[in-house]
């Protein structure tokens, strides 16, 4: 792997690792009320281990958003470090909101590339069930700035229904273009044993559904649930002592921007996106015409339009149409989000961004639903705040 | 329940007060000590005006904890005449005759209450400009 763009050229150094993944695992996304949030963790991250054939590892990141608001717990690298029987070994969580698990995974690629870990096993957890009401609302307004968005009682919902609204005015969108994002990954999930909602929804549903907060109702919103994803990672030398079908990350970037949406130049793009798109595509030396799928951070059905216009596949304005044409299907020119996305596989929003790996690592390996040489995941802290961009590929 | 934390915020959320970079004359709302545009670090205090237009909006139904006294409500990004947005609520309106451009103005109202004895914390929300009789 060439020198992270930045800081590491200026330290002077001249080649890093490469990083393989070797193992991943999962728990079932859901309500899972009889698991607390370290069973879950546990669960998956020994999963993990035993798909790599590891029975230790000597770093654990945890990608979490919000523990000690959803269930009263912080110290997380020590609680699934201990409850996983891992020891005294290297253990964090590291959090940018929704984008947690994108950034927990992009540290496992730092700590192993940088040669100071071998073996590192990232966790994204959430468990989101365990506070009643508008609770979940609340802590989700966290995201945002709380003290100039959320304290004039503007919802997460809220600030990409805005979003929506504003795209669709500068572009001229439909919003039933808009709605074919969530139709797409509710299909895609049918096949998916770990996804939440295992069923289709027609585009009728979608727009006629209750609005949440204008113009985005409820089928345009992902669930609030629970769910743990784990990656094994190690050296691409390392690899192949652990598994047949080692995937190189070949970029992986994040990026923030401002934390207010009030403080962007365009509030239909984000930056944050085309910037650690741009640092992502330059890493890997790909262009997005050499992406076989893309994992997009469909929360909302708007995020997934501009998404797929950040990350390069078409130009702004054109995202809806695109989604709409069933260029997005598993079979289309570029298949998205094809395990069910964060509308239908689930969003346990610290978890997500290491879902999104899984599943592109499983079509990467041959043994998913798609046939790909290369693929990206975007994952999206708040609105557009903090955003990871990887991408994968065989080992070839 | 913290007093301190919404006292210290008063003069900013009540008179909608921002900064304004000395050297590059910069606007900002909110208030910063570090210039967004040059990093400068000499910045003075700017009072704004309080008129603008809606830049987007939306209608919240499902608000928060601590919000929900005056559901559904709307709120929006508001583009002030100076350039700057801000997010605000639109209070006085019908909510199904709200559009992108609307001319609004900043008013006071209660944003929301610690519970039925706790401190009410009030803030700037915008409201249409009727056109004079
Ligand atoms: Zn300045």
């Amino acid at each position: 792997m060439p020198c992270m763009p930045g800081i590491g050229k200026k330290s002077g150094c001249d080649e890093m690792n490469d990083v393989a993944i070797v193992g991943i695992g999962c728990t079932p996304v859901g309500e899972p009320w009889n698991k607390s949030l370290r069973e879950i963790a546990v669960e998956s991250t020994w999963a993990a281990m035993n798909d790599a054939g590891v029975n230790e590892v000597d770093g654990l990141v945890v990608g979490n958003m919000s523990s000690g608001n959803f269930v009263d717990q912080e110290s997380l690298g020590s609680l699934i470090a201990d409850y996983a029987g891992l020891g005294n070994i290297t253990a964090f969580k590291v959090e940018g909101a929704c984008g947690s698990g994108g950034v927990a995974f992009r540290t496992g690629v730092m700590a192993v590339a940088s040669g100071m870990h071998d073996v590192v096993c990232v966790t994204g957890v959430e468990k989101m069930t365990d506070v009643v009401g508008d609770s979940a609302t609340k802590i989700l307004a966290n995201a945002s700035d709380r003290e100039y968005e959320a304290v004039h009682g503007v919802t997460f919902v809220g600030l990409n229904a805005m979003v929506m609204r504003r795209y669709m005015h500068d572009y001229n969108a439909r919003r039933e273009d808009i709605c074919s994002i969530p139709v797409n990954s509710h299909k895609n999930a049918v096949h998916n044993k770990n996804a939440m909602f295992r069923r289709e929804i027609s585009l009728d549903s979608v727009i006629n559904s209750p609005m949440v907060a204008d113009p985005l109702s409820l089928m345009e919103c992902a669930p609030i649930c629970d769910g743990a994803a784990s990656i094994i990672l190690t050296t691409r030398e390392r690899a192949k002592e652990f598994t047949d079908t080692p995937i190189i990350v070949k970029g992986s970037a994040v990026k923030v921007d401002t934390i207010g949406v009030h403080d962007r130049k365009n509030v239909t793009s984000m930056t944050a996106t085309v910037e650690a798109a741009k640092e992502a595509y330059n890493m890997a030396k790909l262009t997005p015409k050499d992406m076989d799928t893309a994992e997009l951070h469909d929360a909302f059905s708007i995020m997934g339009v501009i998404g797929l216009e950040d990350l390069g596949f078409v130009r702004h304005g054109k995202g809806a149409h695109f989604a709409a044409e069933g260029q997005i299907g598993i079979g289309g020119k570029l298949p998205c989000c094809t395990y069910g996305g964060l509308k239908a596989r689930g969003h346990p929003v610290g978890a997500t961004g290491v879902y999104q790996i899984l599943e592109l690592t499983k079509n990467l390996r041959g043994e998913g639903v798609v046939d790909a040489q290369n693929g990206i995941a975007q994952n999206i802290g708040g609105t557009g705040s903090t955003v990871s961009v990887t991408i994968l590929g065989r080992d070839i | 329940m913290s007093v301190p934390r919404h006292w210290r915020e008063s003069k900013r959320r009540y008179r909608l007060l921002g900064t304004k970079c000395k050297s590059c004359k910069k606007l900002h709302y909110p208030p910063r000590t570090v210039c967004s545009s040059c990093k400068s670090r000499d910045l003075e205090e700017y009072q704004f005006k309080g008129k603008g237009n809606i830049y987007s909006y939306t209608i919240i139904r499902n608000p928060p904890e601590g919000y929900t006294f005056c559901r559904p409500y709307a709120a929006a990004l508001v583009e002030l005449e100076e350039g700057e947005i801000v997010t605000a609520q639109i209070t006085d309106c019908d909510l199904d005759h709200l559009e992108i451009g609307m001319p609004v103005e900043v008013v006071i109202r209660k944003l929301f209450a610690y519970g039925e004895s706790g401190i009410i914390v009030y803030g700037y929300k915008f409201r249409p400009i009727l056109p004079r009789k």
